[in-house]
């Protein structure tokens, strides 16, 4: 017989594990992938490569060397940080303004915090919004959905929906006026993903799917993407209610841009969002209404990226007061 | 739609592998180790010399205090030692030792199978006998259960519920017992509802035991005022709140205890015993356990003299398997691991769990990664990674504002992490610690 192991209470564990949760959100990923090679081509594939590998061995690197660890790349955070970061940009661009994005998500935004679970800011948004600012014009312009037949660094480029409709707003047309006039801008194209856009963003179904997936394996809850979804449809409700021809839609404002790829994956990472549920419908909230003043007031067309690092910075502040229902 | 209670909980593997194997008895060993200390509270005191010839049944020591119970002989014949022994978690503790000579039994205890339905009994003759047959609660909390039935001041009980939940895996004895001693539990029901005057009690068991179910029902219907109560499968049901919350929908504030909302919660073993006691004359002598684990050959539930050394049951079951890592007292989520097989069998112990070395391994705790999902499931309401990390830094007035004392230790939030974090190791830590200061502040 072996020596007899002696340890407190719970003997037995629920088998769950780091690697679980992660791969399970790479599986969900897969849809949205999928959707971006069919619409984007050879750009897709070798964005997302070149992301997923400069991470992996950003963080591969940094712990080996700068702080002398054991490297985790095997656990799946920085495999999720790199798909998300290619998800985030435009399918052309250049290797190495990625490469810079990987560097600044992995080496900035979360092994300078302590690594995977002490980060404050989602990793693959500081990468996403240091490229945005850095490149701008290399992050706003868009390939056009189509397919193989794009190559890599020359695609045929446009604007998304979400600024073709700030433009034209601007200039002074109408909301009904975009909508029926301009190819570019149809509800159906919005969600298989048939529009310009980053490469992941873009099919709104295939987030869908990945979303029931995650929810079905339990990895996340509803709250926070069922919050900012219902926060954003209210508030672009009122507007486009009291002046119809000024503010676009709920429906438009649900399916463009960044909206379904940030409020499933990006704004639900275990790290930088609050731990009850209470907090989570507080921070979905205020993710909501920061996209949409953004938005619609703002000077960028998308959002999403700043309101989610926006409300990160909260997390802590909502962790303090926002205590889970207790028993009693 | 099932009864459970409202937050949290988990819903571990049941692994209920002894599940319709019926009680056997297991024979008197040689000799038995009776500990003084076998409730919360004060040991008891040795009333018997070494060298004294002793009966079955024969009261050997007596509650020394409020919360302390009678200890009576499980055997008849000699006390060779009335001495420390070193219990299952290798700490020295005082006990009686009894060489068996025979199996004689004290005349006025009744050992027949026929159920006596008969109380005749007054409340407080009822409570006295319970007091004297040493009666604590079976499910493992082991206090005494005449304390439980007499309420303090002021309150009064308006609800009997009795716990035949047993939502820890693995552990069949109180699933057995609802099987094959069921006309006695209700008898049982029926006196501690005297003895607690109410007009309603209600006996919770989980949707897992259908048969259990079914065969209290059935008698159930034909006794005044007693219901069973089916229940969602979830982990910790069987805690006092939680099982108050099942049933009744009404929450114990924290810090208060059951009566504050009206219950008194006795276990199915308990009420069990309470038959016996009152009955039969029985004293607390004797319990049904579970013996059980993946590598066991035969896991079964045994009906045990206390006092019998845990090393004969296990031999009972068919030996200590080879890849034995853990023995544990009780069950997996609970129950404690112990480093001496040699002591006895407690009025505590449920089941005996040989955990192989597949399950029993932990592995390197990671960091948080606030995941949320520990706080999804403590049944408490708490934040099992805060806690954690107040412990960690000995923040115990922080522990004490975020509600640490409300904790029941019942290890969903360790049981999910999923980067393995020891989280009730720290939290049990930090909650004793803070018990101690709050303890401190009142003197």
């Amino acid at each position: 017989m072996n020596k007899l192991l002696i340890s407190p209470s719970p003997h037995v564990h629920s088998g769950d594990s780091i690697e679980k949760n992660m791969y399970g959100v790479l599986i969900a990923l897969i849809p949205a992938f999928l959707c971006s090679i069919f619409f984007f081509g050879t750009g897709a594939l070798i964005v997302t490569l070149t992301s997923v590998l400069a991470c992996l061995l950003f963080e591969y690197l940094i712990q080996k060397f700068l702080l002398k660890q054991q490297p985790t790349i095997l656990d799946g955070s920085a495999l999720i940080t790199g798909v998300l970061l290619a998800f985030n940009v435009p399918s052309n661009l250049p290797v190495w303004i990625i490469i810079i994005g990987a560097l600044v998500a992995i080496g900035i935004g979360k092994m300078s915090f302590g690594g995977l679970g002490c980060n404050i800011f989602n990793p693959a948004l500081v990468g996403r919004v240091f490229l945005l600012i850095s490149f701008p014009v290399q992050m706003t312009t868009w390939p056009l959905p189509a397919g193989f037949s794009n190559s890599y660094l020359d695609a045929q480029t446009g604007a998304t929906p979400l600024a073709i409709m700030k433009e034209a707003l601007k200039s002074g047309r109408s909301v009904s006026e975009v909508l029926s006039s301009d190819t570019l801008i149809s509800f159906r194209d919005m969600l298989i993903g048939n529009t310009g856009g980053s490469l992941g963003e873009v099919a709104a179904i295939a987030l869908l799917i990945g979303f029931a997936f995650m929810l079905f394996r339990k990895i996340i809850t509803w709250h926070i993407p069922v919050a900012i979804f219902a926060t954003v449809f209210v508030f672009t409700g009122i507007l486009h209610i009291c002046n119809p021809e000024h503010f676009a839609g709920p429906l438009f404002h649900l399916l463009t841009g960044g909206m379904m790829l940030g409020a499933i994956f990006m704004a639900t990472d275990y790290v930088t969002s609050p731990m009850s549920t209470k907090g989570m419908v507080i921070y979905g909230i205020g993710i909501g209404i920061i996209t949409v003043v953004i938005r619609t007031f703002g000077a960028y067309p998308e959002g999403m990226s700043f309101a989610i690092l926006i409300m990160n910075a909260f997390t802590p502040l909502i962790n303090r007061y926002c205590k889970p229902q207790r028993f009693a | 739609m099932l009864k459970t209670f409202r937050i949290g909980g988990v819903h571990p593997p049941e692994n209920k592998l002894s599940s319709s194997e019926k009680i056997q008895i297991l024979p008197v060993p040689e000799q038995v180790i009776i500990p003084l200390g076998q409730h919360i509270g004060a040991p008891a005191t040795p009333i018997v010399q070494k060298g004294d010839y002793v009966k079955a049944g024969q009261l050997i020591a007596t509650a020394t205090g409020f919360v302390s119970a009678n200890i009576h002989s499980s055997v008849s014949g000699t006390i060779v030692a009335i001495d420390n022994f070193t219990d299952a978690a290798g700490l020295s503790k005082p006990a009686i030792t009894i060489k068996v000579e025979g199996d004689e039994w004290e005349k006025n205890i009744t050992r027949s199978e026929k159920t006596d339905h008969n109380i005749t009994l007054s409340k407080e003759k009822i409570i006295e006998a319970i007091s004297a047959a040493g009666i604590v609660g079976m499910g493992g909390a082991t206090f005494p259960t005449q304390v439980k039935l007499s309420p303090p001041p002021g309150n009064k009980a308006e609800i009997l519920i009795i716990n035949g939940v047993e939502c820890e895996p693995y552990l069949t004895a109180d699933h057995r017992i609802m099987l094959e001693k069921a006309e006695e539990i209700i008898v049982g029901v029926q006196i501690l509802m005297k003895a607690i005057d109410v007009k309603q009690a209600v006996i919770g068991i989980e949707n897992n035991k259908r048969d259990a179910i079914e065969k209290l029902q059935s008698l159930a219907t034909k006794t005044l005022g007693v219901e069973v109560c089916p229940l969602k499968v979830r982990y910790p049901q069987g805690g006092e709140k939680q099982l108050i919350k099942a049933i009744t929908g009404r929450s114990v504030p924290s810090g208060a205890l059951p009566i504050a909302v009206g219950a008194v919660v006795q276990n199915v073993g308990t009420a069990l015993a309470v038959y016996e006691a009152v009955m039969q004359n029985k004293p607390l002598v004797e319990r049904v356990v579970t013996i059980t684990g993946k590598s066991v050959k035969h896991p079964g539930n045994y009906l045990c003299r206390i006092g019998t050394p845990i090393s004969k049951l296990i031999e009972a079951a068919g030996g200590l398997p080879e890849d034995t890592t853990k023995i544990i007292g009780g069950g997996p989520m609970m129950g404690r691991a112990m480093v001496n097989p040699e002591s006895p069998i407690l009025k505590g112990t449920s089941g005996i769990l040989i955990i192989n070395d597949k399950e029993g391994a932990r592995k390197q705790s990671r960091n948080c990664i606030r995941c949320s999902k520990c706080v999804s499931a403590c049944p408490m309401g708490l934040e099992p990674y805060l806690l954690m990390t107040l412990a960690t830094h000995n923040m115990l007035e922080d522990m004490e504002k975020e509600k640490v004392m409300d904790c029941i230790e019942c290890g969903s939030c360790s049981f999910t992490c999923p980067a393995d974090r020891p989280l009730l190791d720290y939290i049990r830590l930090g909650k004793a610690r803070t018990g101690a200061m709050i303890r401190n502040r009142k003197k």
